[in-house]
This record gives structure tokens, C-alpha cells and sequence, in this order.
């Protein structure tokens, strides 16, 4: 069995197996405490410039199936397991998992403690690190060590732009044979008469959010992450949604700006990212967590009714709730007060926002799942229902 | 939302005496209800009829009632108490059938009494086959389709829907009995005629066959405010077919996707919301088609389960504390994770672990039992682990088992076994063959089967365990091979040298022993593949992997992501140790490991209380224990809990990291004590009595010499270790004999033999007697009556705290005969002498702590069988009965402090009476005869306590699930009685003859009455033609049989009476002395009223 290093900047190394493609790679060390969701981890736009350790002990073991790809290709940097299947055991596995790495070029290691790896993240934040299969001086642990210092920060990069997609395109796929909200019959609803059309920009958007907004009844045209304001004033649709997406959101100051003429215009929806760049809109600043939320498992308080929802949640960065909040928890923006409407339970970090007098909804969590329970899937009844009143 | 203030005084209900399928977990349970419900400032009231348990420890409940658990009883409770509501999640199926009852006999409106947790109506939809199939519709979640049917048309043309394998059961017949699964056509038509032949209303009902699918259990948590919270997946790794209690269960869900979990875990949340458990846990079922991803509903049990225990256990989420808390209005965002500390229990647990539980049976103390595993469950016990790994877990499980098996071994001698070497076509047959059952030892006939080379997918069709499953037990056989080949390879190399610095002489080479580590092979399992010692191994792993020892990581709910602070710990071979020990002044304590028959939850009672009696005095208390249904492996009973077998390797580990000022041994039953040997030569103090000590107890030679030195007597006795030295052994001691194999617990294959032709019989069915294990034989005293001592000694004082009496004659196991406390018919002076003898030999042992006696009384004269220095297993029936808490007290002596300091010098005089009876597992486990013997059988126990022993043994009786007839004044008994016992029956059918009952008896029994001048009417024995006694039974025409046997053969014939009797529920006994017990017990309960009194009011204060 083949060896293979990971090495942290700040000099901690250790030895493990050699999983996927063999080679060199290097990225943020994250982890995520998902015990389900592999696949879609792995095609998440949003982990772009990371590497993602799995803390679930066995991974690989439901194989690979083409229906759970949350976009075109994989894009997490590096992949980091206790342990992978040789062998996957589900009916709709086409691939193992290290053939799927493999396939994509993706680095991994697997064998080393990663209950230790997650402890020294948590313990001393998430972090720049390199995995290599390679042997001689320039896979030396020493020399992985020195290269993960020299690694640029994840911190004000634009990673949307790598993510995006190049050209606006229709999107008319649902979650079909896997419904995500069921009627108190058990039933799919039949979908809505009266079609929405849904402008949604690609900030690294999951396939899963597409298809809910399907499942809701609209239709979808996803735009690249640069597509001016103006030119979605042309396309004139019923609503605007930002999608989840990689990195800092002060990366993406274009996208800010475009955001902040559409407020107000038509009912807005955001998402992770999109929640961030909304809040940076409305003049809210952003903050990098110490090691981030990523998981499935993640309480979150509905402040309006005093519901917990279990929340997929994939985010480092948050909206700080700002200086300009008043007695009553509103928070001043030039659309008028928004309220927070979500709060995690957790920490008490901000994970939802609503404006008072402006169609804007937006969660930093996520509420399309997959990987993740399904709790939160009402938000996009609720923009759908902002597109009714606003046409009322 | 904030807790109710409407409610003051709560009912809790336990779960009765442990059975299959119900044990400690309803003790634990319970506890947590009872702990959380006193915290949070309520009143608690609480009913169980079982002494062993935690939760009716007085302190724990402001009311504790170990009564019966019957309507009639709890009625009684809710007059006298009054309590505002009823909390009847907790005490397993048998708290809410009585709570369904109560409430449709309108007892509950009438008391004005609430139920919290679940409503009536939840637990109807939940536990109405048709309502919850009805409900299951209403919100689109499938159940197994079914189709009641009247004639064979309307049958074929539903097997054309559902196909094959098909159930076929008939409507309406007594406990679902009847049920056929058809495999092809002909069988399908045969059973469908022969199923509406035998429904009484001609019909039957047609059901698809959902064996082999997967099966899933989800534990779900939901609030008032409709939060709801899945607490873990649960996969088995036996398919449907086998019942969740009897399968290898493993946590998480191992071969889900998000799709298919998420999907599972919406319709779970959908079936709590319709089935209306507002508050608490439910346990769901599912079945999965592993060929398209099909989902089913099974079941649902709106209560804390045995799998609710085992998720607390798996992930550190206490459910039944948090559905206590939620049952009394809080939500899940308002209650604090102990764990974290820093976050709330609404979250859902993620565990970086992987857990595996494995079911422990005791197929082989029931003869004429089936081991075939079906859906009825059958096991006694189980034992979990936890790993990095699924297939450390694994093998962590099976050590802990402590089935004498340390590891995946072989089970056809094929530990050595390598492809390519030659192989018995005979034993690669039977290894086929024995795959093909559902049998407790299919994970080693599947190790077996991969070694020899039977393909995955030929043992997949056989077994229908997961395929990922058997990649993980082939990867454990390939890893092996590897490092036999290893072995042998440097056999031949260097014969004679030290194989295992031969063998793991490079870097590359140990790089294998730390994987063997990883993968979770025990030290003794290397051994056996080296042909090595276990300590050698261990001495080579310390020398040449120092880095490289075993480290602890704890168990915290969030897979890290947040800080633990409760040391909840497992062992794994990692890159850090998170044990932390502290550097205070601390105890280990090791536990008794999985239930089994003779070793059960007495014993987790002990050792919890080991754990209470040390934190009072301020000592740190660290438990060791691998049994997830215990008080003991509750995170915050003791100070640190390690979930770790309870084997020398494992168990040395901890002490090294610990470094304890000692270990308790001897609260544990006899797991721990095998382990006081190897402690004690670690260098660990063994606190309370030495190690000698119970040496010389154990020992028989010299155990003999202690007898003859304090000049008491023993039934004579020998030891053979040859047939030959048993026949003339045996005449030596003079027939009857007891015979057993030499260090047995419980009696396992003890008998009373009579004559040599018999002697030569059980060393031939016997085989394990040899050299190795020899036989021992006693004299069995006839007519003797069984006395057992329970005492406490600090070394210099000793106080006797419990003499009681057995109801059978000696030659019953103690752990299976009832008794009573004080004795019930012994004269004083002849107590006296037993309390005597009992001083002298705890004074003569040293003994510090516990110590238990038997004692044979025959005539006047007193015998000792057995001396046990160590907390017994009628410890908690003794510390109730008398009301001193003699576990506690005990502790406390073993670590200095004595009887007069605790000032506990003599034991309260009591006015009331406590009988303990045995409850047993017969209807669950096929055609086995419930003849009462030398063999321990019994699964669990019960008390009835009162003012005079006939009512105590009444309550005895009627909590043990045996409603005497007292109230029936044209009842009939049925008698048949060996010829020694006739003279004995006379009194006793004369009393009940006076008592206005009808007696009944066959042939020879009716002819000595009749001589005696009693009115019986004969009954024919089976083979005399019919009508006979066995069908009166089954008419339901007898309300009490009695039935006692001599020979081997009349053992045979009189079988289905007892079967019968047991079948039909109707009281039935087997001695004499019990039926004389049972007409003391029917003329009190005719005398005098039901009376029921708190432990709290038989001990003030």
C-alpha cells in the first residue's frame, strides 16, 4: 500500500494511505461532520479551495450513483478519510469511491487519526495543508511542511469566478424520485399552475437548489456570477435567488454591487454565500469563523416561531448582525429594517435574514439539503410565496 | 416552553422482572425518569415489582411500590396516591399495556389522572396492527402488503401481487400461532387450506415476505413544539427474519445515502407527528428492498426500547432523561447537552465511532430449545464496542461477549488454515451447510466459510448480510492469512527461534502488528495464530512499539467539533489519548459485562452502588463495564466511564492509564473475579477480600480443609477426572449425586444422578469432562431444605444481614428456587447456628466486603455447599427486604472503614416478609421442559413483600405474571404427583378442599387421596386415552395444575401437561413445596384483603 503525507501549515504532519488520484494537492483543511453526503460533498462548488476531512469513520461504503452529484464535476481540493470502502454495497452505486477519485483527479488520504486532525483544527482553526502520494526530498515531510506555510489564504480570493458557469443556461430538472417536501397526504404536490421564472445566480450553485426551485413550480435561468444587473432586468423574472459558492465573500465585490441594484426590484432568495453577499449589499460586514460549521447536524432557531430545524450547513464566513441594530433586533439597512430570523443554536451565529420592507429572504445554511435533513425545505415555499404577493 | 407547575405528583411504571426481550435497559431507563423527574422537583411514585433494580432504590423515587405490576395494584396506587399524571414511556411493553388497560377500564378518568409522554390514542395507532396500517396510509409510507383472504381464489390471486416467499397466517388464533412462509406454489395452497381450516373464523391473512431485505432502526426524539430530532441510524447487520434483539446491530447506518437516510428519516418524522407521541422517544423500524431502495415501515414503539439504551450508549444522547424532561413540558432547544456543555440537545448526534452490539444466548441451558433465530427474540443479554472502525468494533464485541472466544476464530479448526492447504471436503460441507441457519454463531461460520473459500456472494444468498458487511469480515480473514503466511514462512526460516522477533523484524513488518492493533485483534487471538502466549505478545508490542499503545478517545456527540467534558471513553489505537486521567484518589470498578442466565442486572445493581458509596466518601469512581442495557455504563453514574470488554488485555490497559489505588472485583458476578488473578500479579490492589481468599472458597481441596478446620460439615464429595474415577467416586459419596463440571456458573450442566447406568449416560452426553475439565461430584442431600446467607464483614466484625429459605428442596438452583426472607418455617436456634457458621467462616476468610453462604438443612443438621466472597446475586433483594443498602455499605468496608464506623452492627428487626421468586424464559424458546433443576434457568426475579408470608408469596406469584385462583369458588386442580411426594399431597389437597376447589388427578395420584378420604375425580394421562388431563388444560378447564415427576421417562410423558399449563398461562408448579407455598398464599389471600405499602413506610426513616 502506497504511503502518503498531509502536512498542516503550522507544521503538524501525518502519515497515512495514498487514496484517489496519486499526486500532490493542497488546499484549506476543513471537516466536516456529515455521516452521509460524500458524493455530494465532493461535487459541492461551495469547497472549492478546500480540503475536506471526513469525520464519519467509513466512507465510500454506498459507492458512487450519478443521481447524487450536486454539479458537473467534483471540486473539493483534497479528500481526507479515516477509512475507504474497497468495496461499495448499494443497488445504485456505479462507481467505488476511489475509482471516483481517481476518475477525477481528486488527491486523498485516508489511514490517518482524523478525530486527531478535527481536534487540532477546532483547536487551532482551519488551516492551509498539502497531501502528497510522492516519495524523495520534495515529498519529505519537511518540504510538504514549508510548501503549506507558502499556500495563499482563502481570505479575500475570488473563487466564484472558477466555479461559475461561463454562459447563462435553463435548468427543468426536479428531485423527481427523491421528493424532499411531501403534502400531509405523503404526496408530492402537483406542481403549482402558475410557473415563476427564477433568475439564479452561479455562485457555485448545488444542482439540489435548482431542482427545489423546480419542484416549486419555476422555471430556472442560472447566470454566471458577473452578469450585471441590467442584464436581469432584461431577463425580467418573477425572482432573483443567490446561490451557495466558495470562499470570502469579500472576494466577490462585483457581485455586491449587482446585488444591491436588484434589492427591492423583485423578491430576493440567498444562500450561504448568496446570504453573505446579500448582507455585504446591505452594508452588513462578514467575518471568517475559526473553523467553520460544516455538517448535518446543525440546530438552528426559527426566532419567529420558536422552531429547532436540523440544518445542512457548509459555511467559514458569516454576516456579523452590524453596529446599526436597534432595541428591537431589526437591523438598519438603506431598504429598511431587516430582521434576524434564524439564529444557530449552537453559537448564536447569524443564519437567517428577512427584510421588513423589501421581498428578501436569505439563510446562511442550507435549506436545499442534500447532503442534510430536509427541516428547512419550507424557505423555498416562502419565496415562492414573496413571488405571488409581489405579483398580487 | 417552561416546565408544567400544573402537575405535583407523577406515577412512573417499570418494567417488571427481566425476561427476554425486556432487561436492564428499563432499568435504566426508569432511573434517568426517576433521577430527572425528583430534579426537576415533582413528586415521583413509582411501581416495580422487581428488587434488582436501581430505580426502586428508596432514594431514588419519594414513593416506591415493589408490588405487582397488575391494574389491580396500580389502581390501589392511585387511590392511595393520587397522582397527577402517568408517565408510562419507561417501563417497556409491560408499563403500557397496564396503562392501556387502566385507561379502558376507566380508572385513569376516574383518578383523574393525565398520561404524559403518549396518549392512549398514540399508543393504540402505534400498537393496533390495523390503525397503524391505516395511519402508515394516511401519510404515505408503505407497510408489508397484506390482504385478508376467505377462500384459495381470492389467496392465488393475491400471490400473484406479493410472490414469493409469501406469509400465510391464520385470523384469530391464540398469540399469532400458525404463521407459514410458502416458497413455492404447492406449499403456498397447502398452507393457505390448512390456514382457513384452523382461523376460527375461516380466514386468513396473505402477507409479503420482507426476509432477507434490510433493516433499520431510527430513534427519534420529538417536543412539544413539534421539534423533532433523530438521535442515531441504527443498521442491522442481520437482515429481516432475524428480530432486532437477536441481530448484530451497528450504529451508525453503514450503507445508506443521504438520499435513502433522508428519506428514512422524513418518513420517521412523519410517523411521529401522526401517531401523536407528543413528547419523548419512539423507536421506528424499517425495512429496505436492497435490490431497489424499496421502503417499508415494520413498527413503532411510542416508548424508550432496548434500542433506545443501546443509542444513548452509542452516542452519548441520554433519551430517557430528555424524554423524561420533554414528557414535563420543556422542549429539546431548553435542555443542555451534559456532553458539550455548550450546546442544547436539539441537534442531532454525528459520531466519528463505529458501534457494534452482538446478542449473548444460552441456547445450551435449555435442552430441547431451537437456536434457529426467527423472529421471535431468543437472546439473554448483549455486549457493545466501539471502535475507529467497524471492524475494531466488530472484534471488540465478540471478546466481550466472553464467550471464551477472542476474536473471529475458527469454529472448524481452521485457525491455521491457509489457501492452497489441504481441507476435509466433509468440514468445507458442513461449513456450507451450518451458513444456511440463522444460528447465534453465524459470524464465525461466515469467517469460516470465507476461509475456506465459499464466495461472497454464494454467503450473501445464504445469510443476506449486507455484502458490505462481508467485505469488512473478509477483509479481517485476509488480514489474518497475511500474517499466517508470515508466520509460516519464518517457521520454516528459523525453526525454534522466537517467532515473533523473526517475524517482525523490520519496519515494514511491525508496520502489520500495528495494523493487526488497528483492525482490533486481541493479544490472545495473535497468540493463538503464532502459537504464542497473549503476554508475550503484549511484552513484543511494548518493546518494539512503545508509540504505538493503545489510546482512549471520548465519546461526545459531535465527532469532535466541540470540546467533551464528560470522560466517556472507548480504546482504539490513535494518534492521542484523550483519557486525561486525573491525579485524584480513585477506584476502578469492573462490571459483570453482557446478561446472561445467573449473571445479570443483581450485579449492575451492585456495582452502581460500589460507584455511589465511593463518591460519597469522595473517591474518584471509574467504571469498566461493555453492557449498553446498564445503570452502570450511564455516562454520569460514575466519574469516568470506559465501554471497554471486560477481558485481562483490555482491562490492564485502563489500569496502566489509571493507575487506581484499586480495583473492586467482587461486585461483578464472576467476569470480574476471573480477572483478580492476573490484577493482582499486575501488581493492582484488589480492594475487600484477597484474592487467596476467594481462592480458598473456590478451590475445592481447600475448601474442604476450611470446613474441617472450623468444624463444619460439607455433603461428601470428590473430584473425578476419568469415567472410571467418577463410577467409583460416586459410590464412594453414595447415590443420589450432584455432578457438574469443575468452574461453572450457574449450574451450567449440573445434574442430580441417581444410579451408575445414569452416571454413564451424562459423561457420555458431557464430553468436556476430562482431565482438563474434572468432574465434580457431591452428595445430594435428599429432603433437604436450602438455606442462602448473605453477610457483611469489614475483616474484623462480621454482620449477618439476610438468611433465607428456599421454598424448593435443595437440588434446585438457588438463582431458580423462590425463598423467603426471614425464613419462613425454620426453627431460631437452627437461624442461630446458621448465623454462627456464617461468622466463623467470614472471619476465617478475612473477608472485607461481601460474602454469600448456602446452606443445606437437613433434619438438624446444617450443611455448607458453597461459599461465594462476593456481592451475591440476592444482594438487592436482601438490601430491600431489610432496608440497609448492603452494596454501599460494603464498598465503603473495602476501603477502610469499618462496620462500626458506618454503624452498621446488626440488622433491623423486621415485621413484614419478603419472598424473592425466579421468572423464566420458557415460552420463548420451543418445546423445553420447565421441570425445575440444578441448572440455573431463570432470566430474572421478583419480590412480594407483606405482613405474613402467604400474601408475600401471593405477590410473589401474581408479579412473576401467575395470578393465583383465590376468588373462584368452583375451581378446579389438576394433580399429578411422583410416588414420593404423594404423602405430601394429601395436606395439601385437603387444604384445598376446604378452600371449596375441585380436585382432579390421575390414576394413582386420585387412588392415594381417595384413600386418604379426599372427593378427587380421576383423570386419564396422556397415553390412557382422551378425554385427557392435557385437554382439560387446553379447555381452560383447570385453574391450577400440579405436577411433579420422578424418573427420566415420566419426565417424557408428563412434558406436554407443563408445556400446556405454560402455554395456557394457567399457574402450575412443579414441587411440593411450591404448591404448599401457593395454598398458604390462596387461604391469606382468601383471609384478608390486598394491602400495599411503600418501601418507604416497611422502613421509615
Amino acid at each position: 500500500m502506497k504511503k502518503a503525507f498531509l502536512a498542516l501549515a503550522d507544521g503538524t504532519v501525518l502519515e497515512g494511505r495514498a487514496l484517489g488520484f496519486e499526486g500532490e494537492t493542497s488546499g484549506e483543511v476543513v471537516f466536516n461532520t456529515a455521516m452521509t453526503g460524500y458524493q455530494e460533498i465532493l461535487t459541492d462548488p461551495s469547497y472549492k479551495g478546500q480540503m475536506v476531512l471526513m469525520t464519519c469513520p467509513h466512507i465510500g461504503n454506498y459507492g458512487i450513483s450519478p443521481e447524487d452529484n450536486e454539479s458537473r464535476r467534483t471540486w473539493a481540493e483534497g479528500f481526507i478519510v479515516n477509512e475507504a470502502s474497497r468495496r461499495p454495497s448499494n443497488w445504485r452505486s456505479e462507481l467505488s469511491l476511489h475509482e471516483y477519485l481517481e476518475h477525477h483527479r481528486i488527491v486523498g488520504i485516508e489511514g490517518i487519526d482524523t478525530r486527531f486532525l478535527t481536534r487540532h483544527l477546532r483547536d487551532h482553526g482551519s488551516q492551509a495543508g498539502i497531501i502528497s502520494h510522492g516519495t524523495g526530498a520534495n515529498g519529505s515531510p519537511d518540504a510538504l511542511v514549508a510548501k503549506a506555510k507558502a499556500l495563499p489564504s482563502i481570505s479575500e480570493q475570488d473563487l466564484v469566478g472558477t466555479v461559475t458557469c461561463d454562459s447563462a443556461y435553463h435548468w427543468n430538472e426536479g428531485t423527481g424520485a427523491w421528493p424532499q417536501r411531501l403534502n400531509a397526504n405523503g404526496q408530492v404536490d402537483p406542481a403549482p399552475a402558475r410557473q415563476f421564472h427564477v433568475v439564479v445566480y452561479d455562485f457555485g450553485v448545488k444542482q439540489n437548489i435548482l431542482r427545489r426551485l423546480v419542484d416549486e413550480g419555476c422555471t430556472v435561468t442560472v447566470v454566471p456570477a458577473s452578469t450585471t444587473a441590467e442584464t436581469v432586468r432584461i431577463l425580467n423574472p418573477d425572482g432573483v435567488f443567490l446561490s451557495n459558492g466558495p470562499g470570502d465573500p469579500e472576494g466577490v465585490s462585483y457581485a455586491v454591487s449587482h446585488i444591491r441594484d436588484l434589492i427591492g426590484w423583485r423578491p430576493i432568495m440567498g444562500i450561504c454565500l448568496g446570504h453573505q453577499i446579500l448582507g455585504l449589499a446591505l452594508g452588513l460586514s462578514a467575518y471568517k469563523l475559526k473553523f467553520g460549521h460544516h455538517g448535518a447536524n446543525h440546530p438552528v432557531m426559527d426566532l419567529r416561531s420558536g422552531k429547532v430545524e436540523i440544518t445542512s450547513q457548509n459555511h467559514n464566513f458569516a454576516v456579523r448582525p452590524s453596529s446599526a441594530e436597534h432595541a428591537d433586533g431589526l437591523l438598519e439597512t438603506p431598504w429598511g429594517p431587516f430582521k434576524a430570523t434564524h439564529v444557530s443554536l449552537n453559537d448564536q451565529c447569524l443564519e437567517g435574514l428577512v427584510g421588513t420592507t423589501v421581498p428578501v429572504l436569505s439563510v446562511q445554511y442550507h435549506p436545499e439539503a442534500s447532503p442534510g435533513p430536509h427541516d428547512s425545505s419550507y424557505l423555498f415555499s416562502q419565496f415562492r410565496t414573496m413571488m405571488e404577493q409581489a405579483h398580487v | 416552553m417552561p416546565k408544567r407547575t400544573d402537575l405535583r405528583r407523577i406515577l412512573l411504571i417499570g418494567s417488571g422482572p427481566i425476561v427476554i426481550g425486556q432487561a436492564c435497559e428499563f432499568d435504566y431507563s426508569g432511573t434517568q425518569a426517576c433521577k430527572t423527574l425528583k430534579q426537576e422537583g415533582y413528586d415521583v411514585v413509582l411501581i416495580n415489582s422487581n428488587p434488582a433494580t436501581i430505580m426502586t432504590d428508596p432514594d431514588l423515587a419519594d414513593r416506591t411500590y415493589v408490588e405487582p405490576i397488575t391494574v389491580e395494584v396500580v389502581e390501589r396506587i392511585l387511590e392511595q396516591e393520587r397522582p397527577d399524571a402517568l408517565l408510562p414511556t419507561m417501563g417497556g411493553q409491560t408499563a403500557l399495556n397496564v396503562t392501556m388497560r387502566l385507561h379502558e377500564q376507566g380508572l385513569l378518568e376516574k383518578y383523574n389522572v393525565q398520561l404524559i409522554g403518549a396518549n392512549y390514542e398514540a399508543i393504540n395507532k402505534a400498537e393496533d396492527r390495523e390503525a397503524f396500517k391505516r395511519a402508515m396510509h394516511n401519510i404515505g409510507v408503505d407497510t408489508p402488503l397484506s390482504r385478508l383472504i376467505r377462500n384459495r381464489e381470492d389467496a392465488m390471486s393475491f400471490l400473484e401481487i406479493v410472490g414469493f416467499p409469501a406469509i400465510v397466517r391464520p385470523s384469530f388464533t391464540l398469540g399469532g400461532s400458525g404463521g407459514n412462509i410458502a416458497y413455492n406454489r404447492e406449499e403456498f395452497e397447502r398452507y393457505v387450506d390448512w390456514a382457513l381450516l384452523t382461523s376460527p373464523v375461516g380466514e386468513a391473512l396473505i402477507e409479503r415476505s420482507l426476509i432477507g431485505w434490510k433493516e433499520y432502526e431510527l430513534e427519534v426524539m420529538r417536543d412539544l413544539n413539534d421539534n423533532v430530532v433523530i438521535v442515531c441510524p441504527i443498521e442491522n447487520f442481520d437482515a429481516m427474519g432475524i428480530h432486532t434483539g437477536d441481530s448484530i446491530t451497528v450504529a451508525p447506518a453503514m450503507t445508506l445515502t443521504d438520499k435513502e437516510y433522508q428519506r428514512m428519516r422524513d418518513a420517521a418524522i412523519r410517523i411521529i407527528q401522526e401517531i401523536g407521541v407528543d413528547t419523548g422517544g419512539s423507536n421506528i423500524q424499517f425495512a429496505l428492498n436492497p435490490a431497489n431502495g424499496e421502503m417499508i415501515v415494520i413498527e413503532m414503539n411510542p416508548r424508550v426500547s432496548r434500542s433506545s439504551a443501546l443509542a444513548s450508549k452509542a452516542t452519548g444522547f441520554p433519551i430517557a432523561k430528555i424524554a423524561a424532561k420533554l414528557a414535563v413540558g420543556y422542549t429539546l432547544d431548553e435542555i443542555a447537552n451534559d456532553i458539550t456543555k455548550v450546546t442544547q440537545a436539539s441537534f442531532e448526534p454525528t459520531i466519528d465511532y463505529v458501534v457494534v452490539k452482538i446478542p449473548r444466548f444460552a441456547f445450551e441451558k435449555f435442552h430441547g430449545s431451537n437456536p434457529t433465530l426467527t423472529t421471535q427474540m431468543k437472546s439473554v443479554g448483549e455486549a457493545m464496542a466501539l471502535g475507529r472502525t467497524f471492524k475494531e468494533a466488530f472484534q471488540k464485541a465478540l471478546r466481550s461477549l466472553e464467550t471464551d472466544r477472542c476474536g473471529l476464530l475458527s469454529l472448524h479448526g481452521l485457525d491455521l488454515y491457509l489457501p492452497g492447504d489441504e481441507l476435509d471436503p466433509a468440514v468445507s460441507e458442513h461449513i456450507r451447510t451450518v451458513m444456511q441457519v440463522a444460528h447465534p454463531d453465524r459470524p464465525w461460520h461466515i469467517a469460516d466459510g470465507l476461509r475456506t473459500g465459499v464466495s461472497k456472494d454464494e454467503i450473501f444468498a445464504a445469510t443476506h448480510v449486507d455484502p458490505w458487511f462481508l467485505d469488512q469480515l473478509e477483509e479481517l480473514v485476509l488480514f489474518e492469512q497475511r500474517l499466517l503466511n508470515q508466520a509460516r514462512t519464518h517457521a520454516q526460516e528459523t525453526p525454534g527461534g522466537s517467532i515473533l522477533d523473526e517475524l517482525f523484524n523490520s519496519p515494514t513488518e511491525l508496520e502489520l502488528l500495528k495494523d493487526a492493533k488497528r483492525l482490533g485483534f486481541s493479544d490472545q487471538r495473535l497468540a493463538q495464530l503464532f502459537d504464542v502466549t497473549p503476554s508475550a505478545v503484549r511484552a513484543f508490542r511494548r518493546d518494539h512499539l512503545p508509540a504505538n499503545d493503545v489510546t482512549y478517545s471520548r465519546v461526545d456527540t459531535c465527532a469532535a467539533e466541540f470540546e467533551a467534558f464528560t470522560p466517556y471513553l472507548y480504546s482504539t489505537y490513535g494518534r492521542e489519548c484523550e483519557a486525561r486521567p486525573t491525579d485524584r484518589e480513585k477506584v476502578v470498578i469492573l462490571g459483570g459485562g453482557p446478561n446472561r442466565i445467573g449473571q445479570g442486572i443483581e450485579f449492575d445493581y451492585c456495582c452502581v452502588h460500589a460507584t455511589l458509596a465511593l463518591r460519597e466518601l469522595g473517591i474518584e469512581t471509574i467504571m469498566v463495564n461493555c453492557n449498553p442495557e446498564t445503570v452502570s455504563t450511564d455516562y454520569d453514574t460514575s466519574d469516568r466511564l470506559y465501554f471497554e470488554p471486560l477481558v485481562e488485555e483490555d482491562v490492564l490497559n485502563i489500569m496502566e492509564v489509571e493507575r487506581p489505588m484499586g480495583v473492586v472485583v467482587q461486585f461483578g458476578g464472576q467476569t470480574p473475579l476471573k480477572l483478580a488473578l492476573p490484577l493482582a500479579r499486575a501488581g493492582i490492589p484488589i480492594l475487600g477480600t484477597s484474592p487467596d481468599a476467594i481462592d480458598r472458597a473456590e478451590d475445592r481441596e481447600r475448601f474442604s480443609e476450611l470446613i474441617t478446620a472450623l468444624g463444619l460439615r460439607q455433603p461428601r464429595n470428590g473430584v473425578a477426572r476419568s469415567g472410571e474415577e467418577a463410577f467409583a467416586m460416586a459410590s464412594r459419596v453414595g447415590y443420589p449425586v450432584i455432578v457438574r463440571p469443575s468452574y461453572v456458573l450457574g449450574g451450567r450442566a449440573m445434574q442430580i444422578v441417581y444410579d451408575e447406568q445414569s452416571l454413564r449416560q451424562y459423561i457420555k452426553t458431557n464430553i468436556m469432562t476430562t482431565a482438563q475439565y474434572p468432574l465434580l461430584i457431591d452428595q445430594y442431600l435428599t429432603d433437604a431444605i436450602e438455606v442462602d446467607v448473605d453477610a457483611i464483614s469489614d475483616g474484623a466484625d462480621v454482620v449477618v444481614a439476610g438468611v433465607m429459605e428456599h421454598v424448593e428442596e435443595a437440588g434446585i438452583h438457588s438463582g431458580d428456587s423462590a425463598c423467603s426472607l426471614p425464613p419462613h418455617s425454620l426453627p431460631e436456634d437452627l437461624i442461630d447456628r446458621i448465623r454462627t457458621q456464617t461468622v466463623a467462616l467470614a472471619r476465617d476468610l478475612h473477608v472485607v466486603g461481601l460474602m454469600n453462604v448456602q446452606f443445606a438443612v437437613q433434619g438438624i443438621e446444617v450443611f455448607v455447599l458453597e461459599v461465594n466472597p462476593r456481592a451475591s446475586r440476592t444482594v438487592p433483594f436482601v438490601s430491600k427486604a431489610i432496608g440497609v443498602p448492603l452494596a454501599k455499605l460494603a464498598m465503603k468496608t473495602m476501603v477502610g472503614h469499618s462496620l462500626r464506623a458506618l454503624n452498621f452492627t446488626d440488622v433491623p428487626v423486621t415485621r413484614h416478609i419478603a419472598v424473592k421468586e425466579s421468572v423464566f424464559p420458557f415460552t420463548k424458546l420451543g418445546n423445553v421442559d420447565v421441570l425445575l433443576g440444578p441448572e440455573m434457568r431463570s432470566t430474572g426475579e421478583v419480590m412480594g413483600i407483606d405482613q405474613d408470608f402467604g400474601w408475600a408469596f401471593a405477590k410473589s406469584q401474581a408479579a412473576a405474571g401467575l395470578s393465583l385462583p383465590y376468588d373462584k369458588d368452583k375451581g378446579t386442580i389438576i394433580m399429578s404427583v411422583k410416588d414420593g411426594d404423594k404423602s405430601g399431597t394429601v395436606d395439601v389437597a385437603q387444604r384445598l378442599q376446604t378452600l371449596g376447589f375441585k380436585l382432579q388427578a390421575t390414576r394413582g395420584t386420585a387412588a392415594y387421596l381417595r384413600e386418604h378420604g379426599l372427593d378427587v375425580e380421576s383423570v386419564n394421562k396422556v397415553k390412557e386415552g382422551r378425554p385427557h388431563l392435557v385437554d382439560h388444560i387446553k379447555n381452560r378447564q383447570a385453574q391450577l395444575v400440579v405436577n411433579t415427576v420422578g424418573t427420566a421417562s415420566s419426565h417424557h410423558d408428563s412434558l406436554p401437561i407443563r408445556r400446556e399449563a405454560l402455554q395456557q398461562n394457567i399457574p402450575y408448579f412443579t414441587t411440593i413445596q411450591g404448591i404448599q407455598a401457593a395454598v398458604t398464599a390462596i387461604e391469606a389471600m382468601k383471609k384478608a384483603p390486598l394491602t400495599i405499602k411503600p418501601l418507604q413506610d416497611y422502613h421509615p426513616a
